[in-house]
């Protein structure tokens, strides 16, 4: 089990060059995913009401728009890596390339459009 | 051919898709959901009205059961992970009743979180 140069066996990278990074960040995410998505279905169960002026008020508040925005991140990078597993599976040659490029465009886009309405909505909100 | 369906290949299987599931369908949804709340109650009655309204909220009822059976079952299966990703586990009894657990965990979040919403509030 000695393969490869010192220098390689340093830098842990195997041959891959990607290292265990892909793997780890999915765990962190995860491990994020657990704590903020069972606070994000327990409290849309415990709003009193699901109208605009409601929903609007709760998620106005820092303590929601700050847990929210962290819940977008945590989420879509680890859609983005389970996604990217998914594509590498089933997806070969060019279709490979194509997809995981869409595949970023598709998270960034999506955050983006998630991450502007969170904020919009907390400093547009009216104060408590 | 005789095929035979492990519990725990099940499961693994299932994970993917509901995580997959979710990446795709879940993604959209929420973001729609987040993007009609900001651009104003015009934007967010239609939103209502599509998946709670129209059909007496068929809509909402399919994708809602879907979506948050696949949160719950992708969270159980999730902390198996963390379960053998520690080195626990791998005994086959042990780690056949912990993929029959994940099941039965997220089926009984499922039907508790939707009692609640429904009746018990």
């Amino acid at each position: 089990m000695r393969g490869g140069t010192e220098l390689g066996r340093v830098r842990g990278l195997g041959s891959a060059k990607e290292g265990a990074h892909h793997w780890w960040n999915q765990r962190v995410t995860a491990a994020g995913n657990l704590v903020l998505m069972l606070w994000f279905i327990l409290s849309i169960a415990r709003l009193p009401a699901y109208d605009y002026a409601t929903v609007h008020a709760w998620m106005a508040s820092a303590w929601v728009a700050i847990p929210m925005a962290l819940l977008i991140v945590s989420v879509f990078w680890h859609f983005r890596l389970g996604l990217q597993v998914l594509i590498e599976d089933y997806c070969h040659h060019e279709a490979r390339i194509v997809s995981l490029l869409l595949l970023n465009f598709f998270t960034l886009a999506t955050a983006a459009i998630a991450i502007f309405s969170i904020l919009k909505i907390a400093f547009s909100g009216t104060p408590a | 051919m005789h095929v035979r369906w492990p519990i725990t290949m099940m499961v693994s299987i299932i994970h993917r898709i509901t995580g997959d599931g979710m990446a795709l369908v879940g993604t959209l949804l929420l973001v729609w959901w987040l993007a009609a709340l900001a651009a104003g109650p015009a934007n967010y009655e239609g939103f209502q009205w599509l998946f709670a309204t129209w059909q007496h909220g068929v809509l909402g009822y399919v994708v809602g059961v879907g979506l948050t059976f696949s949160l719950f079952q992708h969270i159980a299966s999730g902390i198996r992970h963390f379960v053998m990703d520690a080195g626990a586990g791998y005994e086959l009894k042990g780690n056949r009743a912990m993929a029959w657990m994940t099941l039965i965990g997220s089926s009984t979040a499922t039907i508790l979180f939707w009692a609640y919403l429904l009746g018990g509030k």
